[in-house]
């Protein structure tokens, strides 16, 4: 049983679609990526899921059922939100005793979150990191099968960004399923499995990390001398838009990297001297930005 | 339900500005009901309020004199103090952290009415305590009688201020709630409370005979003609004797059901935004 199922969602606010006939899965195991623009709808989708808001049309399944009392189910939602006059440690037990969780776990999810030296300190205390931190911790407490977590590594230094990743690494290596949201792409180029990007509440595009960044527009990238036969060559073969000269020395070729042995004997044969050759991936900026037409995250 | 409980009481009992609202109700109780009244009456004041006497501080009139704080100031500060507890959930942007934990959203809020009934009845006992040993301390001090009222009589003060004080709690989580926060909920509380109250029965009933009508149907005359048929002194304000014991019990008893149900049904239908 999918651990997501999202059919036709849909959330209206008056007159704005904020989610527009989203179709949804997240599989069992995998870390999976939901990227968009700020405002783009992923937040909304993230708390239609949890139960928090209530679709317009279409519906969720969570493990094969409708959001209820999210059983296996951990959250960050939108950044931490706690009691500030309570410690990191009381934010929890008061969690703990909602979720029904045994006390003894608390002291496992503040060393996963590396918390539990500041865990007696108020919350009012913390910096942003340390709030992120126990937002994550939070959301581990139940031990979830599946574990939604909204911008999580929002307000942390490179070395709290590069720990949140590996532990979400690690949980998708031990079987858990990862459903997070971000407009960090390298972050989810480095972490996630699959990758769905919604764009003005639609998702318009789900695929695979090495897909998406192996798609359309990909090609050979080559340095050869003379570069201007090189260049001259290539676009006799492969058509006048085919090839794009860069820094005056190295070319991007617009071809299917499958065929660079072929296209190497060629200007081989055509008297120009290859010394590198190498397939181009198109980075994820590179594909979001063709896929949702440029649109700034700060819009 | 039993943990939202013990998380709702966790999260009241650890939060200082309950023990600021009891301690400022505690301060006010004892000056206005005991303090004041005992100069007053051993300095031979003539004031408007004078002839309540030594009498009415002494441990014979404890039920009427520290029940009559609950319509106005002390259900005021009820008021902030429902407001603060479910508002403040608003305030936070706590719902979503608590809610994808899982329990449903009346179980929660089931949660927080048990602890807010019980946390007015702490401060009902608090006051009553209080009232105790001022009233011991002013009849040692006067060579008066130490006799208290009786057991059934004290009883009934303190369930009639128990329910009353729940109520004003009540109204304030159910502000806190249609206001989704603090700031504008705790202002029109205390505008309902200290204002609205009075223009209505000061000015508006005594003008027009179906408003003077109408307000026994509000909740402030229906605490303060409660608090009144158990021995609050009358000219305190908010303490007036619109109607009966029994019929202003069940105006408040009204008001609270209704008060929690207006809250259930609004939580569970919005968005957690």
């Amino acid at each position: 049983m999918e651990p997501v199922v999202c059919e036709k969602l849909t959330k209206r606010y008056g007159e704005v679609v904020a989610v527009q006939d989203l179709d949804l899965v997240v599989r069992a195991g995998e870390v999976y990526g939901f990227l968009g623009p700020n405002g783009a709808g992923k937040t909304t989708t993230l708390r239609m899921l949890l139960g928090l808001v209530r679709p317009t049309g279409g519906r969720v399944l969570l493990h094969g059922q409708p959001p209820g009392d999210l059983t296996g189910v951990g959250a960050m939602i939108e950044g931490p939100a706690f009691y500030p006059y309570l410690s990191g440690r009381d934010n929890l037990r008061v969690l703990a005793s909602y979720a029904g969780v045994d006390r003894r776990r608390i002291d496992v999810v503040l060393d996963l979150v590396d918390l539990a030296a500041r865990s007696k300190h108020k919350y009012a205390t913390y910096s942003l990191g340390m709030k992120q931190r126990l937002g994550v911790a939070a959301a581990l407490l139940k031990d979830p099968q599946l574990l939604i977590l909204d911008e999580p590594t929002n307000g942390l230094d490179p070395a709290g960004m590069a720990d949140m990743r590996a532990l979400i690494r690690r949980l998708g290596a031990a079987g858990s399923t990862v459903l997070i949201s971000s407009h960090l792409l390298g972050e989810v180029e480095q972490i996630c499995d699959r990758v769905g990007i919604i764009s003005h509440g639609r998702l318009i595009e789900e695929n695979t990390v090495a897909e998406l960044r192996g798609g359309a527009g990909a090609g050979l990238r080559i340095q050869a001398t003379p570069v201007d036969n090189a260049v001259s060559w290539l676009r006799l073969v492969l058509g006048p838009d085919a090839v794009t000269v860069v820094d005056g020395t190295a070319l991007d070729v617009t071809v299917d990297p499958s065929r660079a042995g072929e296209i190497n004997e060629s200007l081989v044969k055509a008297g120009v001297t290859v010394s590198e050759l190498r397939a181009r991936e198109r980075d994820l900026e590179q594909v979001f930005l063709e896929l949702t037409g440029g649109e700034s995250n700060g819009r | 339900m039993v943990g939202s409980f013990r998380a709702e009481l966790t999260k009241l009992t650890k939060r200082p500005a309950t023990w600021l609202l009891l301690g400022i109700a505690l301060t006010l109780g004892a000056l206005f009901a005991y303090v004041i009244p005992y100069l007053g009456a051993t300095n031979g004041s003539t004031g408007p309020t004078a002839d309540r006497g030594l009498a009415a501080t002494l441990p014979a009139s404890i039920v009427g004199n520290t029940l009559g704080g609950y319509p106005v100031f002390l259900g005021a500060l009820l008021v902030v103090l429902g407001v603060l507890f479910v508002g403040g959930e608003y305030g936070w942007g706590a719902w979503k952290t608590v809610l994808t934990q899982g329990p449903s959203r009346l179980s929660v809020l089931g949660g927080k009415f048990a602890v807010l009934a019980l946390a007015a009845l702490g401060f009902v006992l608090a006051i009553f305590l209080m009232g105790t040993v001022a009233s011991l301390l002013i009849a040692a001090a006067e060579d008066a009688s130490m006799t208290f009222p009786s057991a059934v009589d004290i009883l009934r003060g303190i369930g009639a201020g128990w329910l009353i004080a729940t109520m004003w709690a009540m109204f304030g989580a159910v502000l806190g709630i249609l206001l989704r926060g603090v700031a504008l909920a705790v202002g029109l509380g205390l505008v309902w409370m200290l204002v609205v109250q009075n223009l209505i029965s000061e000015l508006a009933a005594p003008l027009l005979p179906w408003v003077d009508s109408a307000q026994r149907g509000l909740p402030g005359p229906g605490a303060g003609s409660l608090v009144a048929s158990l021995g609050a002194p009358v000219g305190t304000p908010g303490v007036e004797s619109v109607m009966g014991g029994g019929v202003a019990s069940l105006v408040v008893a009204a008001y609270l059901v209704g008060f929690v149900a207006v809250g259930a049904v609004v939580l569970r239908r919005r968005d957690i935004l």
